[in-house]
């Protein structure tokens, strides 16, 4: 199940520079756990005692992963999982 | 009864109209709250002046003081006409990648614009308004993000009218900015109909706005109540500026580019009723009509090009 991760510039450190990278897993944890084995460091940027980082935003295909199962959100071949940190809107 | 003592008294009462033409199918409906249709132009005049009806109340506002306050625009254009007409002395800490036409508004009303780094966009400016707090103790911050008179605001005004102008209502999506909107709306509309779904829908923007040093300077609205939300969906200049314009063109609204990222979102909510083959009441707000964003070529061109334009702007 391969699926796209689009990284934000602050986490790039852990992926040589790059703002896009692959990943597998048919949830949210087990495309963390693929981050993690080719690119390392980035699953304890991404995730805190078993949850989401607080200023941490996943989205699954544009929807946020805290609405649909978190960490155990379904994901699927050819998704798009969009990594982004929380910042001030209004 | 459409006469008022002031433009003050003029706030809310907004229309909701329906869109026969965006409508997924006969049963599921998309209705439209235009908030533009307020006294400034935009929904944020609800919650601008039930902060300052409030601080007045509680004696923190007194004649001739100087109001506080981080915004990318609209909640500024709000306090600055409110200002204006009650005596009142505004500082805006903005962040210096928003429209052309936001800073010539508030500059027309009298504001004090006070630039932070496009850097970090909204983030800067809330950190910088912090410590202008500190530096002057005597001007008063009424902080949109954490005050709850800014929920109140649509928990006493939006929500009910929403309900009272469509008792049927099933989903209500609005901008994820503040907060104050959806956690607003979102606890009136739950406490009347338990069901509801309320969906966020959140602007992306270009790198340069979430150019953070590090995790730990991220930034929740002390507003953020995520047990109201039951969806939120992150939505691109791209997707936003292709609404914007489908809304004019199928609907004759002219909004502005935020109402598009709301429209998708909306849009999807109401697709996936239809495939399940549900009955739906869709209600999204239009937060300002398109006129302060004309100068960010929003409107013409390819949308490509739009979205280019774009990047790197505070444009919800």
């Amino acid at each position: 199940m391969a699926v796209t991760v689009s990284i934000p510039t602050i986490l790039r450190t852990h992926t040589g520079g790059e703002k896009s990278v692959e990943a597998s897993g048919s949830t949210l944890a087990e495309v963390i756990e693929s981050l993690e084995n080719d690119h390392g460091g980035l699953k304890s940027r991404l995730v805190k005692e078993g949850t989401l980082h607080r200023f941490v935003n996943v989205y699954v295909n544009d929807e946020d992963v805290r609405f649909a199962g978190g960490l155990e959100a379904k994901v699927t071949d050819g998704d798009t999982v969009t990594i982004l940190p929380a910042v001030a809107g209004g | 009864m459409a006469r008022y003592a002031s433009l003050l008294d003029a706030l809310g009462d907004t229309p909701l109209v329906g869109l026969p033409r965006l409508s997924p199918a006969e049963n599921v409906r998309l209705w439209a709250k235009l908030e533009d249709r307020n006294p400034t132009g935009s929904i944020k005049d609800r919650p601008a002046q039930k902060m300052i009806e409030a601080a007045e109340q509680d004696g923190r506002l007194r004649p001739g003081c100087t109001i506080l306050e981080p915004t990318s625009g609209n909640t500024g254009i709000s306090l600055a006409m409110a200002a204006k007409l009650k005596g009142y002395g505004l500082v805006c800490v903005m962040p210096e990648n928003t429209s052309e036409e936001r800073k010539q508004l508030l500059q027309a009303y009298g504001a004090r614009i006070v630039y932070s780094p496009a850097e970090g966009g909204s983030n800067e400016a809330v950190r910088r308004a912090k410590e202008l707090a500190k530096q002057n103790a005597d001007w008063v911050m009424l902080y949109q993000y954490g005050n709850p008179d800014n929920a109140r605001a649509h928990y006493e005004g939006t929500g009910p009218e929403i309900l009272r102008d469509l008792p049927t209502v099933t989903h209500f999506v609005a901008g994820l900015g503040t907060t104050g909107t959806l956690v607003g709306v979102g606890r009136y509309l739950r406490e009347q109909k338990p069901e509801v779904q309320i969906v966020a829908a959140e602007p992306r923007y270009g790198e340069l706005v979430y150019g953070l040093r590090n995790l730990e300077e991220g930034f929740v609205p002390e507003l953020y109540d995520p047990d109201v939300l039951t969806g939120r969906y992150s939505v691109g200049s791209y997707d936003a500026l292709r609404r914007t314009r489908q809304l004019l063109e199928s609907e004759g609204i002219f909004a502005g580019i935020s109402t598009g990222a709301i429209l998708h979102a909306a849009l999807a909510v109401a697709d996936k009723a239809a495939a399940a083959g549900k009955t739906a009441d869709v209600v999204f707000v239009v937060a300002d009509a398109g006129w302060k964003y004309l100068s960010t070529g929003a409107y013409s061109g390819t949308i490509d090009e739009a979205a280019a334009r774009l990047d790197g702007h505070l444009w919800a």
